[in-house]
Protein backbone atom coordinates (compact mmCIF):
# COMPACT_ATOMS: atom_id res chain seq x y z
CA UNK A 1 0.00 0.00 0.00
CA UNK A 2 1.44 3.32 -1.15
CA UNK A 3 1.48 6.01 0.73
CA UNK A 4 3.25 8.20 -0.79
CA UNK A 5 0.55 10.85 -3.09
CA UNK A 6 0.47 10.26 -6.83
CA UNK A 7 0.33 14.03 -7.32
CA UNK A 8 2.79 13.03 -10.79
CA UNK A 9 0.34 10.58 -12.03
CA UNK A 10 -3.34 11.69 -11.83
CA UNK A 11 -4.13 8.50 -13.42
CA UNK A 12 -6.95 6.54 -12.07
CA UNK A 13 -6.16 3.40 -11.25
CA UNK A 14 -8.33 0.41 -10.97
CA UNK A 15 -8.19 -2.82 -9.20
CA UNK A 16 -5.87 -1.80 -6.29
CA UNK A 17 -5.65 -4.05 -3.00
CA UNK A 18 -7.30 -0.87 -1.43
CA UNK A 19 -9.81 -0.98 -4.35
CA UNK A 20 -10.73 -4.28 -3.59
CA UNK A 21 -10.63 -4.75 0.22
CA UNK A 22 -12.31 -1.55 0.61
CA UNK A 23 -15.29 -2.87 -1.42
CA UNK A 24 -15.56 -5.20 1.31
CA UNK A 25 -15.45 -2.89 4.06
CA UNK A 26 -18.23 -0.98 2.51
CA UNK A 27 -20.40 -4.80 3.47
CA UNK A 28 -19.57 -4.64 6.96
CA UNK A 29 -22.20 -5.05 9.41
CA UNK A 30 -24.44 -6.06 7.12
CA UNK A 31 -25.85 -9.35 5.27
CA UNK A 32 -25.22 -10.77 1.77
CA UNK A 33 -27.75 -12.85 0.56
CA UNK A 34 -28.29 -16.40 -1.95
CA UNK A 35 -31.13 -15.46 -4.46
CA UNK A 36 -31.88 -17.84 -7.86
CA UNK A 37 -33.71 -15.26 -9.57
CA UNK A 38 -34.33 -11.25 -10.21
CA UNK A 39 -37.75 -11.28 -8.13
CA UNK A 40 -35.52 -13.06 -4.80
CA UNK A 41 -33.12 -10.76 -5.60
CA UNK A 42 -35.43 -7.67 -5.51
CA UNK A 43 -36.84 -9.22 -2.24
CA UNK A 44 -33.38 -9.25 -0.59
CA UNK A 45 -32.99 -5.84 -1.56
CA UNK A 46 -36.39 -4.51 -0.28
CA UNK A 47 -35.20 -6.53 2.87
CA UNK A 48 -31.97 -4.79 3.11
CA UNK A 49 -29.36 -7.01 1.60
CA UNK A 50 -25.95 -5.19 1.22
CA UNK A 51 -25.45 -7.57 -1.70
CA UNK A 52 -26.73 -10.48 -3.11
CA UNK A 53 -24.95 -14.03 -4.25
CA UNK A 54 -26.63 -14.96 -7.86
CA UNK A 55 -26.18 -18.99 -8.32
CA UNK A 56 -28.75 -21.39 -9.87
CA UNK A 57 -29.36 -23.80 -6.86
CA UNK A 58 -29.19 -22.65 -3.63
CA UNK A 59 -26.61 -24.97 -1.53
CA UNK A 60 -29.68 -27.25 0.07
CA UNK A 61 -30.93 -27.77 -3.47
CA UNK A 62 -27.05 -28.88 -4.35
CA UNK A 63 -27.28 -31.16 -1.30
CA UNK A 64 -30.04 -32.70 -2.55
CA UNK A 65 -29.84 -32.94 -6.51
CA UNK A 66 -26.28 -34.00 -6.16
CA UNK A 67 -24.48 -34.09 -9.49
CA UNK A 68 -21.66 -31.59 -10.51
CA UNK A 69 -22.57 -27.91 -9.53
CA UNK A 70 -20.88 -25.05 -11.73
CA UNK A 71 -21.21 -21.62 -12.39
CA UNK A 72 -24.25 -19.83 -12.76
CA UNK A 73 -25.79 -18.87 -16.05
CA UNK A 74 -24.32 -15.26 -17.58
CA UNK A 75 -27.99 -14.54 -18.42
CA UNK A 76 -29.39 -15.49 -15.43
CA UNK A 77 -26.69 -13.27 -13.26
CA UNK A 78 -27.21 -10.41 -15.67
CA UNK A 79 -30.58 -10.24 -15.02
CA UNK A 80 -29.95 -10.06 -11.59
CA UNK A 81 -27.32 -7.16 -12.31
CA UNK A 82 -30.08 -5.45 -13.67
CA UNK A 83 -32.57 -5.87 -11.11
CA UNK A 84 -31.20 -4.15 -8.35
CA UNK A 85 -28.66 -1.48 -7.40
CA UNK A 86 -26.79 -3.32 -4.58
CA UNK A 87 -23.54 -5.39 -5.31
CA UNK A 88 -23.94 -8.74 -7.34
CA UNK A 89 -21.83 -11.32 -6.30
CA UNK A 90 -21.45 -14.70 -8.12
CA UNK A 91 -19.51 -18.12 -7.47
CA UNK A 92 -16.69 -19.80 -9.34
CA UNK A 93 -15.77 -23.36 -8.63
CA UNK A 94 -12.29 -23.29 -6.52
CA UNK A 95 -9.28 -23.37 -9.32
CA UNK A 96 -11.62 -22.65 -12.23
CA UNK A 97 -10.11 -19.01 -13.65
CA UNK A 98 -12.22 -19.33 -16.68
CA UNK A 99 -14.96 -19.55 -14.96
CA UNK A 100 -13.84 -15.98 -13.00
CA UNK A 101 -12.92 -14.65 -16.13
CA UNK A 102 -16.63 -14.89 -17.36
CA UNK A 103 -17.72 -13.76 -14.02
CA UNK A 104 -15.84 -10.51 -14.53
CA UNK A 105 -16.36 -10.05 -18.29
CA UNK A 106 -19.97 -9.77 -16.38
CA UNK A 107 -19.41 -7.22 -14.38
CA UNK A 108 -20.10 -8.66 -11.06
CA UNK A 109 -19.19 -7.17 -8.03
CA UNK A 110 -17.21 -10.02 -6.66
CA UNK A 111 -16.27 -13.49 -6.78
CA UNK A 112 -16.80 -15.97 -4.73
CA UNK A 113 -14.25 -19.02 -5.60
CA UNK A 114 -16.77 -21.50 -3.45
CA UNK A 115 -16.16 -24.80 -2.08
CA UNK A 116 -20.04 -25.14 -2.19
CA UNK A 117 -19.53 -25.62 -6.48
CA UNK A 118 -17.69 -28.93 -7.50
CA UNK A 119 -13.92 -28.35 -7.24
CA UNK A 120 -12.28 -27.56 -10.79
CA UNK A 121 -8.76 -28.28 -9.78
CA UNK A 122 -7.61 -31.04 -6.51
CA UNK A 123 -4.43 -28.75 -6.24
CA UNK A 124 -4.87 -25.06 -7.32
CA UNK A 125 -6.71 -22.23 -6.26
CA UNK A 126 -7.44 -19.57 -8.81
CA UNK A 127 -4.57 -16.70 -8.76
CA UNK A 128 -6.88 -13.67 -7.88
CA UNK A 129 -4.29 -11.36 -8.50
CA UNK A 130 -4.89 -11.65 -12.21
CA UNK A 131 -8.35 -10.16 -11.91
CA UNK A 132 -9.63 -6.63 -11.48
CA UNK A 133 -12.81 -8.48 -9.74
CA UNK A 134 -11.98 -8.86 -6.11
CA UNK A 135 -12.33 -12.38 -4.48
CA UNK A 136 -14.26 -13.54 -1.47
CA UNK A 137 -12.95 -17.22 -0.22
CA UNK A 138 -13.89 -19.98 2.57
CA UNK A 139 -11.61 -21.18 5.24
CA UNK A 140 -11.91 -23.46 7.95
CA UNK A 141 -9.00 -21.78 9.68
CA UNK A 142 -6.28 -19.31 9.77
CA UNK A 143 -4.05 -21.30 7.80
CA UNK A 144 -6.26 -21.41 5.41
CA UNK A 145 -7.95 -17.89 5.45
CA UNK A 146 -3.63 -16.80 5.18
CA UNK A 147 -3.16 -19.31 1.99
CA UNK A 148 -6.29 -17.67 0.37
CA UNK A 149 -5.24 -13.73 0.94
CA UNK A 150 -1.68 -14.85 -0.03
CA UNK A 151 -3.21 -15.71 -3.48
CA UNK A 152 -5.36 -12.50 -3.46
CA UNK A 153 -8.34 -12.82 -2.14
CA UNK A 154 -9.63 -9.36 -0.78
CA UNK A 155 -12.40 -10.99 1.92
CA UNK A 156 -12.55 -14.27 3.70
CA UNK A 157 -15.57 -16.13 4.98
CA UNK A 158 -16.10 -19.18 7.54
CA UNK A 159 -17.15 -21.84 5.36
CA UNK A 160 -19.37 -23.63 7.69
CA UNK A 161 -21.51 -26.17 5.88
CA UNK A 162 -23.92 -24.11 3.59
CA UNK A 163 -26.78 -25.56 2.63
CA UNK A 164 -27.52 -27.83 6.24
CA UNK A 165 -29.58 -25.03 8.03
CA UNK A 166 -26.90 -25.98 10.84
CA UNK A 167 -24.65 -23.11 12.04
CA UNK A 168 -22.10 -25.81 14.26
CA UNK A 169 -19.65 -25.46 11.27
CA UNK A 170 -19.53 -21.95 11.15
CA UNK A 171 -18.98 -21.40 14.78
CA UNK A 172 -16.60 -23.93 14.65
CA UNK A 173 -14.23 -22.26 11.64
CA UNK A 174 -15.05 -18.70 13.23
CA UNK A 175 -13.89 -19.69 16.82
CA UNK A 176 -10.47 -21.41 15.32
CA UNK A 177 -9.50 -18.88 13.60
CA UNK A 178 -9.83 -16.34 16.10
CA UNK A 179 -8.85 -18.70 18.29
CA UNK A 180 -5.21 -19.07 16.28
CA UNK A 181 -4.77 -15.02 15.85
CA UNK A 182 -5.08 -14.74 19.58
CA UNK A 183 -2.24 -17.20 20.03
CA UNK A 184 -0.38 -15.25 17.26
CA UNK A 185 -0.63 -12.30 19.18
CA UNK A 186 1.14 -13.76 22.40
CA UNK A 187 4.00 -14.63 20.52
CA UNK A 188 7.13 -12.63 20.07
CA UNK A 189 9.04 -12.07 16.64
CA UNK A 190 11.24 -15.52 16.65
CA UNK A 191 7.73 -17.28 17.41
CA UNK A 192 5.97 -15.87 14.45
CA UNK A 193 8.72 -17.88 11.77
CA UNK A 194 7.70 -20.72 13.44
CA UNK A 195 4.10 -19.94 13.59
CA UNK A 196 4.19 -19.15 9.80
CA UNK A 197 5.50 -22.64 8.93
CA UNK A 198 3.20 -24.15 10.94
CA UNK A 199 -0.04 -22.75 9.52
CA UNK A 200 1.29 -23.19 5.87
CA UNK A 201 1.12 -19.30 5.06
CA UNK A 202 3.44 -16.50 4.19
CA UNK A 203 5.85 -15.00 7.07
CA UNK A 204 4.70 -11.41 6.24
CA UNK A 205 0.92 -12.43 6.44
CA UNK A 206 1.74 -13.99 9.44
CA UNK A 207 3.48 -11.21 11.18
CA UNK A 208 0.53 -8.66 10.23
CA UNK A 209 -2.50 -10.98 11.37
CA UNK A 210 -0.21 -10.78 14.51
CA UNK A 211 0.03 -6.74 14.67
CA UNK A 212 -3.87 -6.02 13.88
CA UNK A 213 -5.49 -9.00 16.55
CA UNK A 214 -7.25 -9.64 12.99
CA UNK A 215 -7.46 -10.61 9.64
CA UNK A 216 -5.94 -8.12 7.15
CA UNK A 217 -9.05 -8.24 4.92
CA UNK A 218 -12.61 -8.70 6.19
CA UNK A 219 -14.02 -11.44 7.85
CA UNK A 220 -18.17 -12.60 7.30
CA UNK A 221 -18.98 -15.83 8.33
CA UNK A 222 -20.54 -18.15 6.45
CA UNK A 223 -22.66 -21.68 6.53
CA UNK A 224 -25.51 -22.83 8.27
CA UNK A 225 -26.99 -19.23 9.01
CA UNK A 226 -31.22 -19.94 9.39
CA UNK A 227 -32.18 -17.50 12.11
CA UNK A 228 -31.83 -13.80 13.39
CA UNK A 229 -30.25 -15.64 16.51
CA UNK A 230 -27.67 -17.40 14.69
CA UNK A 231 -26.90 -14.14 12.68
CA UNK A 232 -26.13 -12.31 15.87
CA UNK A 233 -24.33 -15.20 17.32
CA UNK A 234 -21.86 -14.90 14.27
CA UNK A 235 -20.90 -11.43 14.84
CA UNK A 236 -21.08 -12.10 18.30
CA UNK A 237 -18.08 -14.41 17.91
CA UNK A 238 -16.16 -11.51 15.69
CA UNK A 239 -17.70 -11.77 12.37
CA UNK A 240 -17.77 -8.06 10.55
CA UNK A 241 -21.04 -9.53 8.44
CA UNK A 242 -22.95 -12.55 7.11
CA UNK A 243 -23.52 -14.66 4.25
CA UNK A 244 -27.21 -16.35 4.26
CA UNK A 245 -27.63 -19.05 1.63
CA UNK A 246 -30.44 -21.55 1.60
CA UNK A 247 -31.48 -19.85 5.12
CA UNK A 248 -34.08 -17.79 3.61
CA UNK A 249 -35.46 -18.65 0.67
CA UNK A 250 -36.08 -22.45 1.86
CA UNK A 251 -37.97 -20.91 4.88
CA UNK A 252 -41.59 -19.97 4.80
CA UNK A 253 -41.50 -16.15 4.65
CA UNK A 254 -38.29 -15.08 2.73
CA UNK A 255 -39.44 -11.38 2.76
CA UNK A 256 -39.33 -11.54 6.46
CA UNK A 257 -37.21 -13.70 7.61
CA UNK A 258 -34.29 -11.89 5.42
CA UNK A 259 -35.60 -8.44 7.01
CA UNK A 260 -35.32 -9.98 10.67
CA UNK A 261 -31.53 -11.06 9.87
CA UNK A 262 -31.06 -7.99 8.62
CA UNK A 263 -32.10 -6.29 11.94
CA UNK A 264 -30.84 -8.72 14.18
CA UNK A 265 -27.14 -8.55 12.25
CA UNK A 266 -26.75 -4.82 12.97
CA UNK A 267 -28.27 -4.84 16.74
CA UNK A 268 -26.51 -7.90 17.20
CA UNK A 269 -25.19 -7.24 21.04
CA UNK A 270 -29.36 -6.08 21.76
CA UNK A 271 -31.35 -9.28 23.14
CA UNK A 272 -34.78 -7.33 22.82
CA UNK A 273 -34.42 -6.29 19.46
CA UNK A 274 -33.25 -9.97 18.16
CA UNK A 275 -36.28 -11.12 20.40
CA UNK A 276 -38.34 -8.87 18.17
CA UNK A 277 -36.99 -9.79 15.38
CA UNK A 278 -37.80 -13.61 15.88
CA UNK A 279 -41.49 -13.05 16.56
CA UNK A 280 -43.60 -15.31 14.07
CA UNK A 281 -41.11 -15.38 11.05
CA UNK A 282 -43.31 -18.93 10.26
CA UNK A 283 -40.82 -21.79 9.22
CA UNK A 284 -37.43 -21.75 9.27
CA UNK A 285 -35.99 -24.54 6.74
CA UNK A 286 -35.18 -27.91 7.79
CA UNK A 287 -31.76 -28.65 9.13
CA UNK A 288 -29.22 -31.00 8.86
CA UNK A 289 -27.19 -32.20 11.57
CA UNK A 290 -23.44 -32.10 10.06
CA UNK A 291 -22.11 -35.00 12.59
CA UNK A 292 -24.85 -37.37 10.26
CA UNK A 293 -23.16 -35.90 7.19
CA UNK A 294 -20.92 -38.16 5.35
CA UNK A 295 -17.37 -37.21 4.83
CA UNK A 296 -17.65 -36.79 0.95
CA UNK A 297 -20.66 -34.98 1.79
CA UNK A 298 -19.05 -32.43 4.12
CA UNK A 299 -18.17 -29.33 1.10
CA UNK A 300 -16.26 -27.42 3.97
CA UNK A 301 -13.19 -30.69 3.17
CA UNK A 302 -13.28 -28.83 -0.34
CA UNK A 303 -10.07 -26.40 -0.34
CA UNK A 304 -7.22 -26.88 1.30
CA UNK B 1 -9.27 23.38 23.81
CA UNK B 2 -12.35 21.36 24.01
CA UNK B 3 -12.17 17.80 22.86
CA UNK B 4 -15.27 16.98 20.35
CA UNK B 5 -17.07 14.16 20.82
CA UNK B 6 -17.83 12.79 16.87
CA UNK B 7 -20.27 9.89 16.31
CA UNK B 8 -19.98 7.28 12.76
CA UNK B 9 -23.42 5.61 12.24
CA UNK B 10 -23.04 2.71 12.86
CA UNK B 11 -26.03 0.79 11.22
CA UNK B 12 -23.91 -0.59 8.11
CA UNK B 13 -20.14 0.32 6.77
CA UNK B 14 -16.94 0.80 7.52
CA UNK B 15 -17.40 2.12 10.76
CA UNK B 16 -14.59 0.79 12.12
CA UNK B 17 -12.27 2.50 9.95
CA UNK B 18 -13.58 6.24 10.61
CA UNK B 19 -13.64 5.41 14.68
CA UNK B 20 -9.76 5.16 13.85
CA UNK B 21 -9.38 8.12 11.53
CA UNK B 22 -11.63 10.66 13.72
CA UNK B 23 -9.78 9.55 16.71
CA UNK B 24 -5.97 10.10 14.89
CA UNK B 25 -7.91 13.43 14.14
CA UNK B 26 -8.24 14.32 17.90
CA UNK B 27 -11.89 13.42 18.31
CA UNK B 28 -13.40 11.17 21.29
CA UNK B 29 -15.02 8.72 18.51
CA UNK B 30 -17.94 6.49 19.35
CA UNK B 31 -20.50 4.28 16.91
CA UNK B 32 -24.29 5.94 17.10
CA UNK B 33 -27.13 3.13 16.46
CA UNK B 34 -30.08 4.84 18.73
CA UNK B 35 -31.59 8.35 18.88
CA UNK B 36 -30.38 8.68 22.74
CA UNK B 37 -26.41 8.10 21.09
CA UNK B 38 -27.10 10.46 18.83
CA UNK B 39 -28.18 13.18 21.86
CA UNK B 40 -24.68 12.74 22.73
CA UNK B 41 -22.22 13.85 19.95
CA UNK B 42 -21.28 17.12 18.84
CA UNK B 43 -20.77 16.05 14.98
CA UNK B 44 -21.75 12.73 13.45
CA UNK B 45 -19.53 10.71 10.19
CA UNK B 46 -22.00 9.06 7.66
CA UNK B 47 -19.94 6.13 6.76
CA UNK B 48 -19.26 3.95 3.33
CA UNK B 49 -21.84 1.32 3.37
CA UNK B 50 -24.86 0.38 1.38
CA UNK B 51 -26.72 3.63 1.42
CA UNK B 52 -30.38 1.57 1.02
CA UNK B 53 -29.23 -0.70 3.77
CA UNK B 54 -28.31 2.79 6.07
CA UNK B 55 -31.02 4.57 4.94
CA UNK B 56 -34.09 1.15 5.64
CA UNK B 57 -32.26 0.71 9.37
CA UNK B 58 -32.02 4.16 9.88
CA UNK B 59 -35.82 4.59 9.65
CA UNK B 60 -36.96 1.63 11.04
CA UNK B 61 -34.84 2.56 14.22
CA UNK B 62 -36.21 5.69 14.70
CA UNK B 63 -32.80 7.58 14.03
CA UNK B 64 -34.02 9.07 11.03
CA UNK B 65 -36.00 11.81 12.22
CA UNK B 66 -33.68 12.72 15.13
CA UNK B 67 -30.67 13.26 12.10
CA UNK B 68 -32.70 15.43 10.70
CA UNK B 69 -33.50 17.75 12.99
CA UNK B 70 -29.44 17.89 14.28
CA UNK B 71 -28.60 18.85 10.77
CA UNK B 72 -31.24 21.10 10.52
CA UNK B 73 -30.34 22.19 13.46
CA UNK B 74 -26.78 23.15 12.70
CA UNK B 75 -24.93 19.89 13.98
CA UNK B 76 -21.73 18.87 11.53
CA UNK B 77 -21.68 15.87 9.80
CA UNK B 78 -19.60 14.56 6.86
CA UNK B 79 -20.63 12.11 4.45
CA UNK B 80 -18.62 9.61 2.70
CA UNK B 81 -19.71 7.25 -0.69
CA UNK B 82 -23.34 6.02 1.12
CA UNK B 83 -22.87 8.68 3.57
CA UNK B 84 -22.87 11.17 0.68
CA UNK B 85 -25.98 9.90 -0.89
CA UNK B 86 -27.48 10.05 2.53
CA UNK B 87 -26.46 13.65 2.76
CA UNK B 88 -28.16 14.91 -0.50
CA UNK B 89 -31.61 16.90 -0.67
CA UNK B 90 -32.25 14.34 -3.94
CA UNK B 91 -31.19 11.45 -5.54
CA UNK B 92 -30.94 11.35 -8.95
CA UNK B 93 -32.32 7.65 -9.28
CA UNK B 94 -33.22 6.51 -5.74
CA UNK B 95 -34.64 2.77 -4.93
CA UNK B 96 -38.53 2.93 -3.99
CA UNK B 97 -38.74 4.50 -0.88
CA UNK B 98 -35.32 5.52 -0.51
CA UNK B 99 -34.78 8.54 1.80
CA UNK B 100 -32.26 10.70 2.28
CA UNK B 101 -31.17 12.68 5.85
CA UNK B 102 -30.76 15.94 3.57
CA UNK B 103 -28.70 18.89 4.31
CA UNK B 104 -26.96 19.68 1.19
CA UNK B 105 -28.62 21.17 -1.46
CA UNK B 106 -27.10 18.87 -4.29
CA UNK B 107 -28.41 15.74 -6.62
CA UNK B 108 -26.69 12.76 -6.45
CA UNK B 109 -26.11 9.62 -8.68
CA UNK B 110 -25.75 6.50 -7.08
CA UNK B 111 -22.40 4.29 -8.61
CA UNK B 112 -22.06 6.79 -11.21
CA UNK B 113 -18.52 5.70 -11.86
CA UNK B 114 -19.47 2.35 -12.45
CA UNK B 115 -19.42 -1.15 -11.02
CA UNK B 116 -16.75 -2.48 -8.84
CA UNK B 117 -14.02 -3.12 -11.66
CA UNK B 118 -14.27 0.55 -12.23
CA UNK B 119 -13.74 1.22 -9.05
CA UNK B 120 -10.47 3.25 -8.56
CA UNK B 121 -7.84 4.74 -7.00
CA UNK B 122 -6.66 8.54 -7.76
CA UNK B 123 -5.38 11.74 -6.59
CA UNK B 124 -7.79 14.62 -5.66
CA UNK B 125 -7.03 18.55 -4.62
CA UNK B 126 -9.55 18.83 -2.10
CA UNK B 127 -10.17 22.87 -1.08
CA UNK B 128 -9.45 23.37 2.60
CA UNK B 129 -6.96 20.44 2.59
CA UNK B 130 -3.09 21.79 2.74
CA UNK B 131 -0.47 20.24 1.06
CA UNK B 132 -0.33 17.32 -1.35
CA UNK B 133 -3.25 16.03 -3.47
CA UNK B 134 -5.89 13.26 -0.96
CA UNK B 135 -5.62 10.18 -2.01
CA UNK B 136 -9.62 9.39 -3.69
CA UNK B 137 -9.87 5.57 -3.36
CA UNK B 138 -13.38 5.36 -4.99
CA UNK B 139 -16.10 2.46 -4.46
CA UNK B 140 -19.08 1.97 -7.09
CA UNK B 141 -18.61 6.12 -6.16
CA UNK B 142 -21.86 8.59 -6.25
CA UNK B 143 -20.66 11.51 -7.83
CA UNK B 144 -22.52 14.66 -7.83
CA UNK B 145 -24.67 15.98 -10.77
CA UNK B 146 -25.40 19.72 -9.79
CA UNK B 147 -25.00 21.34 -6.43
CA UNK B 148 -27.46 24.74 -5.55
CA UNK B 149 -26.07 28.10 -4.48
CA UNK B 150 -25.20 27.50 -1.03
CA UNK B 151 -23.49 24.49 -1.47
CA UNK B 152 -19.61 25.00 -2.47
CA UNK B 153 -17.64 22.73 -4.98
CA UNK B 154 -14.34 21.59 -2.84
CA UNK B 155 -13.34 18.75 -5.33
CA UNK B 156 -13.62 17.59 -8.65
CA UNK B 157 -12.24 14.47 -10.68
CA UNK B 158 -12.30 14.47 -14.57
CA UNK B 159 -14.99 17.14 -14.28
CA UNK B 160 -17.22 15.39 -11.79
CA UNK B 161 -18.31 16.73 -8.46
CA UNK B 162 -16.77 14.46 -5.84
CA UNK B 163 -16.56 17.05 -2.58
CA UNK B 164 -18.84 19.35 -1.69
CA UNK B 165 -19.54 21.49 1.60
CA UNK B 166 -23.12 23.19 2.78
CA UNK B 167 -22.43 24.71 6.04
CA UNK B 168 -21.78 22.22 8.79
CA UNK B 169 -22.26 19.27 5.91
CA UNK B 170 -19.16 17.85 4.07
CA UNK B 171 -19.59 15.42 1.23
CA UNK B 172 -16.93 13.05 -0.63
CA UNK B 173 -17.54 10.12 -3.25
CA UNK B 174 -14.28 8.47 -1.71
CA UNK B 175 -12.81 6.88 1.14
CA UNK B 176 -10.30 8.93 3.04
CA UNK B 177 -11.02 6.70 6.27
CA UNK B 178 -9.73 3.98 3.91
CA UNK B 179 -6.09 5.90 3.80
CA UNK B 180 -3.92 6.99 6.04
CA UNK B 181 -3.91 10.06 5.58
CA UNK B 182 -6.69 11.61 8.33
CA UNK B 183 -6.55 15.58 6.97
CA UNK B 184 -9.78 15.34 5.47
CA UNK B 185 -11.03 13.91 9.32
CA UNK B 186 -9.15 16.98 10.54
CA UNK B 187 -11.07 18.91 8.45
CA UNK B 188 -13.79 17.92 9.69
CA UNK B 189 -13.31 17.44 13.44
CA UNK B 190 -12.34 21.13 13.49
CA UNK B 191 -15.76 22.19 12.16
CA UNK B 192 -17.19 19.59 14.95
CA UNK B 193 -15.18 22.03 17.52
CA UNK B 194 -16.19 25.09 16.48
CA UNK B 195 -19.93 23.82 16.95
CA UNK B 196 -19.84 21.91 20.61
CA UNK B 197 -23.75 20.57 20.91
CA UNK B 198 -26.02 23.09 23.15
CA UNK B 199 -25.53 22.31 26.75
CA UNK B 200 -21.53 20.39 26.87
CA UNK B 201 -20.04 23.67 27.64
Amino acid sequence: MSTTPSTSNPTPETGTARVKRGMAEQLKGGVIMDVVNAEQAKIAEDAGAVAVMALERVPADIRKDGGVARMSDPNMIEEIIEAVSIPVMAKSRIGHFVEAQVLQSLGVDYIDESEVLTPADEVNHSDKFAFTTPFVCGATNLGEALRRIAEGAAMIRSKGEAGTGNVVEAVRHLRQIKNEIAKLRGYDNNELYAAAKELRAPYELVKETAELGKLPVVLFSAGGVATPADAALMRQLGAEGVFVGSGIFKSGDPAKRAAAIVKATTFYDDPKIIADASRNLGEAMVGINCDTLPETERYANRGW
Amino acid sequence: MTTPVVGVLALQGDVREHLIALASADALARPVRRPEELAEVDGLVIPGGESTTISKLATLFGVMEPLRARVRGGMPVYGTCAGMIMLADKILDPRSGQETVGGIDMIVRRNAFGRQNESFEAAVDVKGVEGAPVEGVFIRAPWVESVGAQAEVLAEHEGHIVAVRQGNALATSFHPELTGDHRVHALFVEMARGNPRAGSL
